[in-house]
């Protein structure tokens, strides 16, 4: 797929705890009538990369978008890091705060430059003092490789420049838990590494992940557990080799020959 | 180069340079071909119009250029234009040399008194500027926030303790509010700190101000009454108030209109449509004339107060709903983003909502500024001694008996000013704020 050759990963270096790091009991959710989220359960542990497959309205960016209170479930229990998310917004702006995400078309804000999209959150909401704030940002722009880019709009980056500024904008608020939600689907094919790349050495810090994707490369390569959804419910889950080797659903076999089929 | 022939494979060996554009496909004469001259039809049409703007001109230059500056009555004016041309073909611009003060300051106000609108207009300018211009040092921020209370003094007259007494209404409302934060929510918060100001304004602030003013008046101005108030000045009064004002109001409105607590939004809804449902000038008798019947007996509250309220609550509900229309053109992304990174309602608002949302509005915001500014001639029809009023006395009195078109010009010609100068800052504006692809 689309991964490169040149950047393989030391999986012997990923580590998954037993310490829970997200816990859904019996989560549903429901859009008026329509039963978009079924019955979910799911445990994540510290450590863990965890890529959401499944067909487009499958509820998957749902379900990972239910986690920060993007979205709110009818039913059933989320715990974030201890803390159960109920309509309390005081808990639900400490989760957010601990739990970044990286969305499909980037969000980055126009009218700021990469660098005051990334001191923001740290400033306003950590109360981090601004050339700390800035310190931090350049250090994770760094990291993801664009601080000469520092001083533009997102406006004049790439689209694979932008995913990257959002990872560490994202990162300046130090969280514990990245949720991804199809960040390479907007992107041109040269530019999906660059994101991939980024993402594979999050993984390599020991990140919990949880990823929507269709980078099924990405997949095999640094997940640990694969997930695979349909009509709203998780239909299987299990190690990548086994997961794309020796599917056990038909459901899971269709889509799989589909995506994997040309 | 590599040689072609009939087979599908070829490979480039070198990258071409740019070249320039031919020539005659840039620049000016590109533009005059393309635009004035591109067939018969459109050749004739330039011609045709050229043509008319050149007898245009013909007839308006010399009218206007060749005007009489001083006299004292229209009569001495054609007497002066008959012996210059032999005809009076030409304008009486010297109706606004003579009339100039009735224009400016309207018909009653003192002339003893006229430094003071002076003085207010030379501040009003110091106190725009580091509003329209962030280049300039942050400390002018204080001239502005001290304006409205100078701007009132100034004009008013008075002592200055009155003024003084509701800015330390505002001081008092943020030093609650800052304490109170700590241990209320923002909605108590702000109520409590609404609440201690009102009880300066109305209890503590007035019996405080009549004992200082008894015992050591600061800088007590002569009292003028708003009825004395009159020409351009009353327009900018009014004009800079409301267009100050309605701003803020009309993002609350906005805000409320699109929040999630039925009552609030059903208020903001309910507020919005009916001031945008009655005209202006009905507003406005209301505020001259009704309101009295429905104030305590003895509740003095100046007309022109009054208009500015009235003026600014019906701007507000048209910029509540362009602002609203540039919250809506915003990508849902934005809100998420916010949301994600654990920023609250009102710093979500701020940082990364209003600073988008507004920059997206600022065309339709400019022109409810420039309609309210041009409304303020309405208050004509209430008895304001504005330009438009000054021009009709001018043209009652027996010397200028007669004149009309350099009056109405001249009024016209300071609106055009004022609005278009609005508009070209807008204009400035949008693109400074621009930060795509430069």
């Amino acid at each position: 797929m689309s991964l490169a050759e040149d950047r393989t990963i030391d999986r012997s270096k990923l580590t998954v705890s037993d310490e829970v790091a997200v816990q859904i009991v019996n989560m549903n959710k429901w859009y008026g009538e329509f039963h978009v989220l079924r019955d979910i359960n799911l445990t994540v542990n510290r450590g863990e990369r965890i890529v959401i497959a499944g067909p487009s309205g499958s509820g998957k960016s749902t379900m990972i978008r239910c986690i920060n209170r993007l979205e709110e479930h009818q039913k059933g229990k989320i715990i974030v890091d201890g803390t159960e998310l109920t309509s309390d917004l005081k808990n639900i702006d400490k989760i957010r705060s601990e739990v970044g995400m990286c969305f499909q078309h980037f969000n980055l804000f126009p009218h700021l430059t990469i660098l005051e999209n990334c001191t923001l959150a740290p400033m306003w909401v950590r109360k981090t003092p601004k050339r700390e704030a800035e310190e931090i940002a350049m250090h994770f722009l760094e990291k993801v490789k664009i601080p000469e880019q520092a001083d533009k709009y997102p406006g004049m980056l790439s689209g694979g420049q932008q995913q990257r500024v959002a990872i560490a904008r994202s990162l300046c608020m130090k969280p514990r838990i990245m949720l991804f939600d199809e960040p390479t689907s907007a992107l041109d094919p040269e530019m999906i590494k660059e994101v991939l790349d980024t993402m594979i050495e999050l993984a390599e810090e020991g990140m919990t992940m949880l990823c929507v994707t269709h980078e099924m490369g990405f997949a095999r390569q640094v997940a640990n557990r694969v997930i695979f959804m349909d009509q709203g419910q998780i239909v299987e889950q299990n190690e990548p080799e086994e997961f794309f080797n020796n599917p056990k659903s038909d459901r899971t076999k269709l889509f799989l020959s589909q995506i994997l089929g040309h | 180069m590599v040689k072609q022939n009939s087979t599908i494979a070829y490979v480039r060996s070198e990258i071409l340079e740019q070249q320039p554009a031919p020539r005659g496909q840039v620049g000016a004469s590109k533009w005059v071909r393309e635009n004035l001259f591109s067939g018969w039809f459109n050749t004739i049409l330039t011609l045709v119009s050229l043509y008319l703007v050149f007898t245009l001109l013909q007839a308006l230059v010399p009218w206007a250029f060749g005007g009489v500056w001083t006299a004292d009555s229209l009569q001495e004016c054609r007497a002066i234009l008959n012996e210059r041309y032999g005809n009076t073909h030409h304008a009486c611009w010297a109706v606004i040399n003579e009339r100039w003060n009735q224009i400016v300051y309207g018909t009653f106000f003192p002339s003893t008194e006229y430094w003071r609108t002076h003085v207010a207009f030379v501040l009003l300018i110091l106190a725009i500027l580091p509003v329209l211009f962030d280049a300039l040092p942050r400390k002018m921020m204080w001239i502005t926030m001290a304006y409205p209370f100078v701007m009132v003094w100034l004009i008013w007259g008075g002592s200055l303790w009155g003024p003084i007494s509701v800015a330390v209404g505002f001081g008092i409302a943020y030093f609650t509010a800052s304490v109170a934060a700590r241990y209320l929510g923002s909605g108590l918060t702000a109520l409590v700190s609404a609440v201690a100001a009102f009880v300066w304004w109305m209890i503590l602030g007035p019996i405080v101000v009549s004992a200082l003013n008894d015992t050591m008046p600061l800088l007590a101005l002569r009292e003028i009454q708003s009825r004395e108030l009159g020409g351009f000045v009353i327009s900018v009064i009014i004009g800079v108030s409301g267009i100050a004002l309605s701003l803020p109001l009309g993002i609350i409105l906005a805000l409320g209109r699109q929040s999630d607590l039925p009552l609030v939004k059903m208020i903001c809804v309910g507020f919005i449509e009916f001031l945008r449902g009655v005209p202006l000038i009905t507003l406005l008798f209301t505020a001259s004339l009704l309101l009295n019947y429905f104030l305590p007996p003895d509740t003095e509250f100046d007309l022109t107060l009054r208009v500015i309220v009235m003026v600014t609550l019906f701007s507000s509900a048209y910029m509540a709903e362009v602002i609203r229309g540039g919250l809506a053109a915003l990508p849902k992304g934005q809100y998420e983003a916010a949301d994600a990174l654990g920023l609250d309602y009102w710093k979500a608002q701020r940082l990364i909502i209003m600073p988008q949302a507004l920059k997206i509005s600022i065309p339709g915001i400019v022109n409810t500024f420039i309609g309210l500014f041009k409304d303020t001639t309405l208050v004509f029809f209430i008895g304001i001694f504005d330009m438009l009023a000054a021009a009709q006395a001018i043209r009652a009195n027996s010397a200028w008996n007669g004149i009309t078109w350099e009056l109405y010009i001249f009024i016209g010609l300071i609106f055009w000013v004022c609005c278009f100068s609005m508009s070209r800052y807008s204009q400035w504006l949008e693109r400074k704020l621009r930060t795509d692809h430069r």
